[in-house]
């Protein structure tokens, strides 16, 4: 896309999307958000990066293969489960490594754990998802007409 | 832990492959090993269950009906073994027949996510997870479809999602109307709640909607021609592995909802299933007498057999039930065999059509053989697997008095010896119509492995059957009474 106000507004948007994105992410621990929803938001920008500076600029941009980061992510979100599973004994347990209560019996601390982790992989296979098909129909383009294109159905 | 295995297995996998890309070698080898631990932790797993009985898991330690449960009988845990026993044959036989596209395009990463699938739709405990695991299953088949990227192969891969996605939303409204109607998903605690409650007027709505998605699944009559459609049209890895498994995964949605939740004696359930079952073995045996291609012959027989073992589920007698039992796993490791014998058959001769085809009884003798074991097991001719399967499905149907059953399930079997006898006379018995020099096709041994294991699987299935006969046995006296399963689920934790 040729348009000076939209590749110059992708230099504040991008960045406030993604921020946005890592907010939602973290918010949806304990309230509407998550990981999907905030890996759908940074797929988001990298859809407007696309657009603005094509295909190959957002590969770079990414410096990683889409479909290695969605790999990463079903990993990240396996290991979640299984942290749990070595920790309390069954497959996606929550385990909170810095939560849990003080001397008083409040709970305090840092509620990160592994429901973030399996959070982060989800946010993860989203992004590496949607960025992946983003870029695989940008590249297919429109696909040439067959000469001998029978018109059935 | 021993029930999350075979689901984190090959999904683990999937990810690590997802992170070789383009590294072929290593993803054949990942792939292979991943499919030998999965038959293992199945196996253990078996071993466990027949030895304990059913065994459940509540996922995150919340107790049921809330939480995701696994739960394994002996019926989920030998589909498990027998989903890693193919599993094993098709990344061997991926090493020998599979070309650029395919494993560029990411066959590997997602067969094992069918497999994440299938094996989770096994083990589930609740029908929304059985939902969610058909997605994946889904998904990943309507991926291995289109990776080959020919013009067929997306014909036949619309056509399979088209009908598909129907199934799925027809599942999902009766899952709709079930949590409505009884407030809970959970399959053991469905069977509690709706005891008593089975003519209910949004049971039974639910029950033809689940009846309708799961058959469509299985392709059964009417809803099975998104299965024709497709299943020549992929790589033979990939459909070998649907034509072992996706149907019957089906199969087994239907055993396990008909038996647990939903009651198959209620008079109008079982009149539709067993005109139903009927219809199948007859229209797919049809069908098959139509086609000359080889692949699309076996995609009709799937059909056929299906048939079969919704008759077996269908007349509800205990015999029956192990008949339909038996029946499934003596398909699942024949009809694979035939389909990766179809693909030696494509190598050798360059063709899959029967006319353009002929002389492999002269060039490959002993290739004959090992179409033979399978092709004579379908038709069920003893003493092979399939000849057991047929007896006990159809002795089910004359202790029940269903002589009419009992005629088609025959004459189907008849039929069946026509198609297979078909393919031998074309495409072994006569010469190639090019010259017998044009049996010049290089197969690697990778693609005879498998097809020798599977046959002496067939073979061993047909000499030992009663052995296998009594783990039915026990399997269905433990779907018939499930309290067992049902304890193991809401007892305890």
């Amino acid at each position: 896309m040729n348009s000076l106000i939209y590749t110059t507004a992708t230099r504040i948007i991008v960045p406030v999307t993604l921020v946005l994105a890592v907010i939602v992410l973290l918010r949806g621990h304990n309230d509407p958000g998550g990981g999907f929803i905030g890996g759908l938001l940074a797929a988001l920008a990298v859809a407007i990066l696309e657009k603005a500076r094509g295909v190959d600029a957002a590969r770079a941009w990414l410096r990683v293969e889409p479909l290695t980061i969605a790999g990463a992510g079903l990993v990240a979100a396996i290991a979640a489960g299984l942290w749990g599973a070595l920790e309390h004994g069954m497959f996606l347990t929550g385990v909170w490594p810095f939560y849990g209560p003080n001397a008083a019996g409040v709970n305090e601390g840092v509620p990160a754990g592994s429901i973030l982790l399996f959070d982060l992989g989800v946010f993860l296979v989203v992004v590496g998802g949607v960025s992946g098909i983003l870029f695989t129909l940008e590249e297919a383009g429109v696909p040439a007409e067959q000469p001998d294109d029978e018109e059935d159905s | 832990m021993i029930l999350v295995w075979p689901i984190v297995i090959p999904m683990l996998t999937a990810a690590l492959l997802l992170l070789l890309p383009n590294r072929f070698a290593a993803q054949r080898a990942v792939a292979l090993v991943s499919s030998v631990v999965l038959l293992g932790a199945g196996l253990l797993l078996l071993a466990r269950v027949l030895g304990e009985g059913p065994i459940a898991a509540q996922l995150g330690g919340w107790a049921a009906p809330f939480g995701i449960t696994l739960v394994a009988d002996i019926l989920s845990a030998a589909m498990v073994v027998i989903t890693g026993i193919i599993a094993v044959a098709v990344s061997i036989y991926a090493y020998g027949e599979l070309e650029g596209a395919d494993e560029a395009n990411g066959h590997h990463a997602l067969t094992q996510a069918l497999l994440t699938g299938v094996c989770g739709a096994f083990l589930t405990g609740d029908i929304f997870n059985l939902y969610v695991w058909f997605e994946v299953m889904l998904i990943a088949s309507f991926g291995l479809l289109v990776v080959g990227g020919g013009r067929a192969q997306i014909d036949g891969a619309v056509k399979y999602v088209g009908l598909n996605l129907i199934a799925t939303l027809a599942f999902l409204s009766g899952i709709g109307l079930l949590y409505g109607t009884t407030g809970t998903l959970n399959m053991a605690d469905l069977a509690g709640k709706l005891d008593g409650r089975q003519e209910e007027m949004a049971v039974l709505i639910s029950a033809a909607l689940l009846l309708f998605a799961f058959g469509a699944k299985a392709g059964m009559f009417p809803a099975f021609f998104w299965l024709p459609a497709s299943y020549h049209t992929p790589s033979i890895t990939s459909a070998a592995l649907f034509s072992a498994l996706l149907t019957k995964v089906g199969v087994y949605a239907l055993i396990r909802t008909f038996t647990l939740v939903y009651d198959v004696d209620v008079p109008a359930v079982q009149t539709v299933l067993i005109w139903g079952a009927v219809l199948t073995m007859v229209v797919g045996v049809l069908g098959a007498a139509a086609q000359s291609s080889v692949r699309r012959i076996l995609s009709w027989h799937i059909i056929s057999q299906i048939g079969y073992m919704i008759l077996g589920l269908a007349i509800y007698t205990p015999l029956a039930l192990v008949g339909a039992i038996f029946y499934l796993f003596h398909h699942i490791v024949v009809k694979a065999n035939l389909f990766l014998i179809a693909g030696v058959i494509k190598r050798l001769t360059g063709s899959e059509d029967l006319y353009k085809i002929g002389g492999l009884w002269k060039a490959k003798p002993w290739l004959g053989v090992l179409f033979l074991i399978p092709a004579l097991s379908l038709a069920g001719i003893p003493p092979l697997s399939g000849f057991w399967a047929k007896l006990l499905v159809i002795q089910a149907s004359l202790e029940a008095e269903g002589w009419l059953l009992a005629f088609f399930a025959l004459a189907v079997g008849l039929l069946t010896v026509f198609s297979m006898s078909k393919i031998w006379l074309e495409a072994f018995w006569k010469p190639h119509p090019d010259g017998d020099d044009a049996v010049n096709g290089h197969v690697p041994w990778s693609m005879y492995l498998p097809i020798i294991a599977l046959a002496a699987i067939t073979i061993f299935i047909g000499l030992f059957a009663g052995m296998f006969v009594d783990a039915a046995i026990t399997s269905a006296d433990q779907i018939l009474n499930p309290d067992a399963y049902i304890n193991a689920v809401l007892g305890g934790s």
